[in-house]
């Protein structure tokens, strides 16, 4: 028919979803590169304040390297690693430490104000409370998408009755 | 006694780090969860009332973010307007905070509610206090997604199916508010609202024409005005009876009413075209809005529609553009404000003891919850306009300003629109309240003590706006600010000093 499924869930399909995570060239070269692309995503961060980039795009790249652990591993190996719950907190804290450094400004007489000692341009310890600032929205959004991504996976129940089985697939 | 200027940053500070230390710590700590959120409404609603018992405010007042002198940096501007809606916000939140605490102690992860609630809080503060038009979207759309959230809380079928209505057509909304923020910034290479009013006037008529429609249309769904208004039953009628409430109380006022208003009136100017446009919406509203309700069983849905009815109201007092219309228009919004939530709470109330919303179901509760059958009366009485509470003294001013704006069509419209209102809630104190119980609700009693007392206060403050010093210190400032041309001029001067 015209809207007929050209996928048919056959027995062995239904067996390659059950199985968690991808291939052995694509684990394989996982386990090398996610700790590299974290470390670009910290990289990104810290230099927030002297290059393109900063706490949104460092907090993306972390949270992909995550994304891609689960894609080639599966949502359990990806879960041990980094929780829900500390990805709950993670949130929380780096939203209290950006509201914080803001509220710290009131003290020395403006909202938000840039309090620190500024210090010399070009340097890793300058530009006052933007460092600060970049590591709070790093924690934000790096937990705040990951939490997304987790929350699109978490509920996905595929349903679909086939010829042969009738059963609900969890994927 | 307190200087406004001070604590204007505190209104989005406390309720978002509130916000983030519930999500934080509410999940071990129950009390803790709703402590924070009724402590910081206190203290909000206190701060902002303070500044009524010291000098009346009559200039404007801002607040520059890091010290960054206009237009270039980002400011908080509050003028007697603002400061209305805020004290409107932050009192309402806090006895819904209240009234919440037994409430939702039904749902299982309560914290959860205290952290959307506290940024719903945030978001409205912001909207009302900020002087950046594209930080009023920003704060705009914090509270829309903290409220599609909390419309949802129940993860029923009916209440994940309104908050996703509501979603669409609040995006939607939202979308075409962005559109018109985008046509202001190519038009006038500026953001803040003081700068935009200063270079509007060499933009050509067209333009600016079509950013109004886009205005009054984006903004026009956020305030459910009547083409507009599919979302508002829905989302009011599944959402937990205290968010219920704040929405109708607060959220589509501020989002709807104060940013329209602050935008058309101070910043564009109120033109022949814009008043048209708000006294034909706002009769729609009226009208429609009440005969919808007049035929609905659901008590919480028979309260959305008469909210769609009474912002129509405020609407066409505004629109008329006089300065009685306007007394009349923004003395409503504070009046709905009370009463409205009050009914929302009184929906909640029967909701949490019987377990229906069905007026037809009810019947006799007199005998066993008389704190919720008398203060919902004394709300009925008030939005039907009863002397002398407060409904009857906005109401008499809005048809007022109509006559006297040579407006007879309009004012017929309210006066029609007002008896139908008090038809419709004579059948919700006839069905619920009076006459005999059905036999299914002996057992029950009244309810928690919080929630008494939320009731209470609501049914006190119903009375204490209908007293003339009211509007005299709170409104009459806030419309000489409305219609005060040099919005601009004082924010840029205020800025410089």
């Amino acid at each position: 028919m015209f809207f007929s499924n050209p996928y048919p869930l056959t027995p062995d399909l239904i067996q390659f979803m059950k199985q968690q995570g991808m291939t052995l060239i694509v684990r394989t070269i996982t386990r090398l590169t996610v700790g590299f692309i974290m470390l670009f995503g910290l990289y990104i961060m810290f230099h927030g304040h002297l290059t393109p980039g900063g706490g949104f795009v460092g907090g993306v790249i972390f949270a992909l390297a995550f994304v891609h652990l689960m894609f080639a591993y599966g949502k359990r190996v990806a879960l041990k690693k980094f929780s829900p719950s500390s990805a709950s907190i993670a949130e929380s804290i780096g939203a209290l430490l950006f509201v914080s450094v803001a509220l710290f400004g009131i003290i020395a007489g403006y909202f938000f104000i840039n309090f620190l000692p500024v210090g010399k341009p070009f340097e890793i310890v300058s530009a006052g409370t933007i460092p600060v600032s970049n590591i709070a929205i790093f924690l934000k959004v790096g937990a705040g998408l990951f939490s997304i991504f987790l929350a699109l996976t978490l509920t996905t129940i595929i349903t679909q009755k086939t010829e042969n089985t009738d059963e609900k697939i969890k994927l | 006694m307190a200087d406004i200027k001070f604590y204007l940053p505190l209104f989005i500070a406390l309720p978002l780090s509130g916000a983030f230390l519930v999500s934080l710590l509410g999940k071990k700590f129950k009390v803790f969860s709703y402590a924070v959120t009724v402590g910081v409404c206190a203290l909000m609603t206190f701060i902002s009332l303070s500044v009524y018992f010291g000098e009346p405010m009559l200039g404007v007042v801002t607040y520059k973010m890091s010290g960054w002198p206009l237009p270039y940096g980002i400011v908080f501007v509050v003028d007697a307007l603002g400061l209305l809606v805020l004290t409107m916000i932050n009192t309402v939140a806090f006895i819904v905070a209240l009234y919440s605490i037994p409430y939702v102690k039904r749902y299982t992860a309560s914290w959860k509610y205290y952290t959307l609630y506290l940024l719903m809080v945030a978001g409205m503060n912001g909207v009302a206090a900020t002087g950046d038009i594209f930080n009023l979207f920003v704060f705009l759309e914090i509270a829309s997604i903290a409220s599609y959230g909390l419309v949802a809380f129940g993860v029923e079928a009916e209440e994940l199916e309104a908050s996703f209505k509501y979603m669409v057509l609040g995006t939607l909304g939202s979308l075409l508010f962005l559109l018109a923020i985008g046509f202001i910034y190519a038009l006038t290479g500026t953001l803040n609202l003081a700068d935009i009013s200063q270079k509007l006037p060499l933009i050509d008529a067209m333009p600016k024409n079509f950013i109004i429609i886009l205005l009054i249309v984006g903004l026009g769904i956020k305030a459910a005005l009547v083409p507009f208004h599919s979302w508002l039953p829905d989302a009011y009628s599944s959402a937990p009876a205290p968010i219920s409430a704040m929405f109708s109380g607060v959220l589509i006022k501020t989002h709807g009413v104060y940013a329209l208003v602050r935008i058309l009136f101070n910043v564009f100017g109120l033109t022949q075209m814009t008043s048209g446009i708000f006294m034909f919406l706002g009769s729609a509203s009226m009208l429609i809005g009440v005969l919808l309700a007049l035929y609905q069983w659901d008590f919480k849905r028979l309260l959305a529609y008469h909210s769609i009815s009474q912002i129509g109201y405020a609407i066409l007092g505004i629109g008329l553009g006089t300065p009685l219309g306007v007394l009349g228009g923004l003395f409503h919004l504070v009046n709905h404000a009370i009463f409205k939530s009050l009914l929302f709470l009184n929906a909640g109330a029967v909701e949490y003891e019987t377990g229906t919303r069905d007026l037809s179901k009810m019947g006799g509760l007199r005998e066993q919850m008389p704190v919720t059958a008398n203060t919902s009366l004394i709300a009925s009485m008030s939005i039907a306009g009863i002397p002398p509470f407060n409904g009857f003294w906005s109401k008499l001013i809005i048809i007022m300003a109509a006559v006297q704006a040579n407006q007879y069509l309009w004012a017929t419209v309210a006066v029609i629109s007002s008896i139908l209102t008090l038809a419709s809630f004579l059948k919700v104190q006839k069905y619920a309240f009076s006459g005999h119980s059905h036999g299914m609700f002996e057992k029950i009693k009244e309810v928690p003590f919080a929630m008494m007392a939320a009731m209470i206060i609501f049914a006190f403050l119903c009375l204490l706006t209908s007293l003339p010093v009211v509007r005299e210190r709170l409104i009459i400032p806030a419309v000489n600010a409305l219609l005060d041309g040099r919005y601009g001029e004082k924010v840029l001067a205020a800025d410089k000093k």
